[in-house]
């Protein structure tokens, strides 16, 4: 099996589907020719030519409205958004249209678009290269949320995500696009969406994260281990709709649990998982829950490290709910 | 972190705004073969001043290119091909004037006066930067020159340059504004919206677009198939000039037109420069991956500087002694304003949390403790790379 990092799976996913399938196209800021600025579709204009890699103007809204209209008639568009920070000219079109045409149009239309997206900090990119905004769409009634924390999942979950029939936000942590690196069988397959994993099992602590926090957390949980704290790591890969039941089944287990995302803390994921977990769990719980999370501020330029929840803070917080006494 | 925020910031007050428009010294006109048929021209000694000017920020913009290859700073944005565009135009404005930059007219902030020191302390990300830090390298901002905050989202400033403007109508105020762009930022909604409000409200504001032939990879006409980006004003029912950005004469007569008509209450202006991107996007781009190296060189023979510099030697007031000692000299103030710029640690690790609301709230008061507790704890490691 190949070993491939996560950008060369985003790019193997996309070869992959559009040979499968010839309506799916890919657009967007400096996709074509140029491959996009990481590399995503590197080499699929050469393969798939002009119509359907498609090098757009520089109009996040325009990207992502011809997207839904190019859905609507019957394609399967993947939009790459440079960076996630400039989702926001898309928002309406996201928010308002995407999200809810099905449902207004008494399910007469659909627009499955895969919105592909590098998100998350480390690189300094300070305020406008940084942000993780997937916890804005997930609070968005009708789009489907996902965020790899590795080159398997991103092609198996991309490749699932291009074939169903709801609109995605495919956040992918560029941080480690190519830090990231695994075998990735060739060809095809597919990641469920919808189904977290349980990436190490424990007794103590339920640890949740994704995407680039992912090995933070899982730096974090080896040092909680050799101080002799057992704690389950939990890779929810899809944001939304949630694994629910690998969570709580998680949490009656342990009791304890930390859930950790680079976003700021308020109204973050972490706050509904949260909210889900005491609803469903609550006299299994040993702890309060604890968020370790990206402060409530914008992203800064120089002090991205700090602001990150980086393995020791995360280790800061698990210490504290494994110790926990009510 | 033994450095840690040992100096306070650097002075960041302007050293007068006398340089900025209207040369202090009896101005002459220098008419030998203007390359600005008509409109207002700029004397000798002002020809003088802007080529010092772009001069400068030839050489900043190299150095720092390098500092950014040697790992000491973390991103660069040159403006290099670009000079007479930004700086011409900026030229055209009061003190009182403000900028909304995109994101090649950081230097207009020095030409307007802003000490060197804290300008490059905002590139380095330190205690000397007035943005305490917070943006990423480029993204310079100084109330003090009247040059705005921007973000690096393509587009946005230009509807804020003309609610400012519109403001300033409101108040009775004679300020003008000028909204920067590249070519790629017409394609923004943004840039549509600007356009039509500034219309409608015969706004004292004026859009300057940088055509430099490239939005990273993509060439203008893949962003547009208009003939021209000047030629768009019309349907917003202003004057639309297309100049050629490289010729800084003709770019200060068409901006100083401009900036006259808005002052007048006449309304907006759309200016097209049309110029060249030399460099790279940025030092994280590798353009060698899109765009023919011959095309370089032909605009390579169109270089600002070079002309300006010949057009200075045809008027008899340059030559190759006073243009080596001025490069030296150049030279010489840049490398001991990043030796200084450099010396200052980063900013406070409480200022993290500081400038989010007028009142702070609750959650950030909770967030700012829990995070110094952290930093306690964990001591260097909560730093990860630069601890
Ligand atoms: C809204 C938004 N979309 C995408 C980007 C990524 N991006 C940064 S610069 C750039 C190209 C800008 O081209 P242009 O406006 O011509 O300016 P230039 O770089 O040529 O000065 C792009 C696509 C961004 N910063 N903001
Ligand atoms: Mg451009």
């Amino acid at each position: 099996m190949p070993t491939l990092n996560l950008v060369q799976a985003v790019n193997d996913a996309l070869r992959v589907e559009m040979r499968r399938n010839p309506d799916v196209v890919v657009m967007g800021e400096d996709v074509g020719k140029f491959g996009g600025v990481f590399r995503a579709t590197a080499g699929l204009y050469e393969e798939f030519g002009p119509e359907r890699v498609i090098d757009t103007p520089l109009a996040e809204s325009g990207i992502i409205g011809t997207a839904i209209g190019m859905a609507m008639y019957g394609l399967r568009p993947v939009p790459e958004i440079q960076f996630s920070d400039f989702i926001f000219p898309a928002f309406d079109q996201i928010v308002n249209e995407l999200a809810k045409l099905r449902y207004r149009s008494g399910g007469q239309y659909a627009a499955p678009v895969v919105i592909r997206t590098p998100y998350g900090g480390g690189i300094k990119g300070g305020h406008y290269h940084s942000q993780s905004p997937e916890a804005l769409f997930i609070h968005t009634a009708g789009l489907k949320v996902v965020s790899p924390s590795n080159p398997y999942d991103a092609k198996g979950l991309l490749l699932a995500a291009m074939r169903q029939d709801d609109p995605v936000l495919f956040f992918e942590p560029k941080r480690i696009y190519r830090a990231a690196r695994g075998e990735v069988p060739e060809g095809d397959y597919t990641v469920e969406l919808g189904r977290a994993k349980v990436v190490r099992e424990g007794d103590d602590v339920t640890v949740i994260a994704w995407g680039a926090m992912l090995h933070e957390a899982e730096r974090a949980v080896e040092q909680a281990a050799e101080k002799g704290i057992s704690c389950e790591l939990i890779d929810l890969r899809t944001l939304w709709p949630l694994d629910i039941d690998c969570i709580t089944e998680s949490a009656r287990k342990t009791g304890r649990v930390v859930v950790v995302h680079e976003a700021a803390r308020t109204c973050g994921l972490g706050a509904e998982i949260c909210a889900l977990i005491q609803e469903r769990c609550f006299v299994h719980l040993e702890a309060p829950i604890k968020r370790v999370t990206g402060w409530d501020t914008p992203f800064p330029y120089t002090l991205e490290n700090e602001y990150l929840p980086r393995a020791p803070r995360i280790l800061m917080g698990i210490d504290e709910v494994a110790a926990f006494e009510a | 972190m033994a450095s840690r925020a040992q100096k306070t910031s650097a002075a960041v007050k302007p050293k007068g705004h006398a340089s900025c428009n209207g040369a202090t010294k009896a101005s002459r006109p220098a008419s030998a073969g203007s390359a600005s048929a008509g409109g207002p021209a700029l004397s000798t000694d002002q020809l003088l001043e802007l080529y010092r000017a772009m001069l400068r920020v030839r050489i900043l913009d190299d150095r720092m290119i390098t500092l950014q290859r040697q790992g000491r700073i973390g991103f660069y944005g040159a403006c290099t091909g670009q000079e007479a565009a930004t700086l011409g135009s900026a030229y055209a404005l009061e003190p009182t004037d403000w900028i909304f930059p995109a994101l090649r007219e950081a230097s207009a902030m020095l030409l307007r006066g802003f000490p060197l020191v804290p300008y490059l302390a905002q590139v380095f990300g330190n205690s000397a930067d007035v943005t305490k830090g917070r943006q990423m390298p480029s993204h310079q901002a100084a109330r003090a020159v009247n040059q705005v905050s921007w973000s690096s989202c393509i587009g946005t400033q230009l509807p804020q340059a003309v609610g400012a403007a519109m403001a300033a109508r409101l108040k009775r105020d004679r300020t003008v504004f000028m909204a920067y762009m590249g070519d790629g930022a017409t394609s923004a909604s943004d840039f549509h919206v600007a356009l039509n409000f500034a219309g409608v409200f015969k706004a004292p504001v004026v859009f300057v677009c940088q055509n430099n032939h490239w939005s990273i990879s993509m060439r203008t006409d893949q962003q547009t198939a208009s003939e021209s980006i000047a030629i768009k004003a019309k349907a917003y029912g202003f004057p639309g000039v297309k100049v050629d950005g490289n010729d800084v004469e003709a770019v200060y007569a068409a901006a100083k037109t401009a900036v006259d008509r808005a002052r007048r209450g006449e309304g907006p202006t759309l200016i097209e420069a049309e110029t060249y991107r030399m460099g790279a996007h940025s030092t994280s781009d590798d353009p060698t991956r899109y765009r023919d190296p011959k095309e370089v060189e032909l605009w390579k023979t169109r270089d600002p500087l070079d002309r300006l510099q010949a057009r200075l030697l045809k008027l008899k007031v340059w030559d190759a002694r006073r243009d080596e000692a001025l490069r030296t000299e150049l030279l010489g103030e840049i490398n001991a304003a990043i030796k200084e710029a450099e010396s200052y640690g980063p900013p406070a690790d409480e200022t993290m949390f500081e400038d989010l609301y007028a009142e702070v709230p609750w959650n950030i008061l909770e967030q700012r403790e829990e995070y110094l507790e952290y930093l306690r704890r964990a001591g260097p490691a909560a730093r990860g790379d630069h601890a």
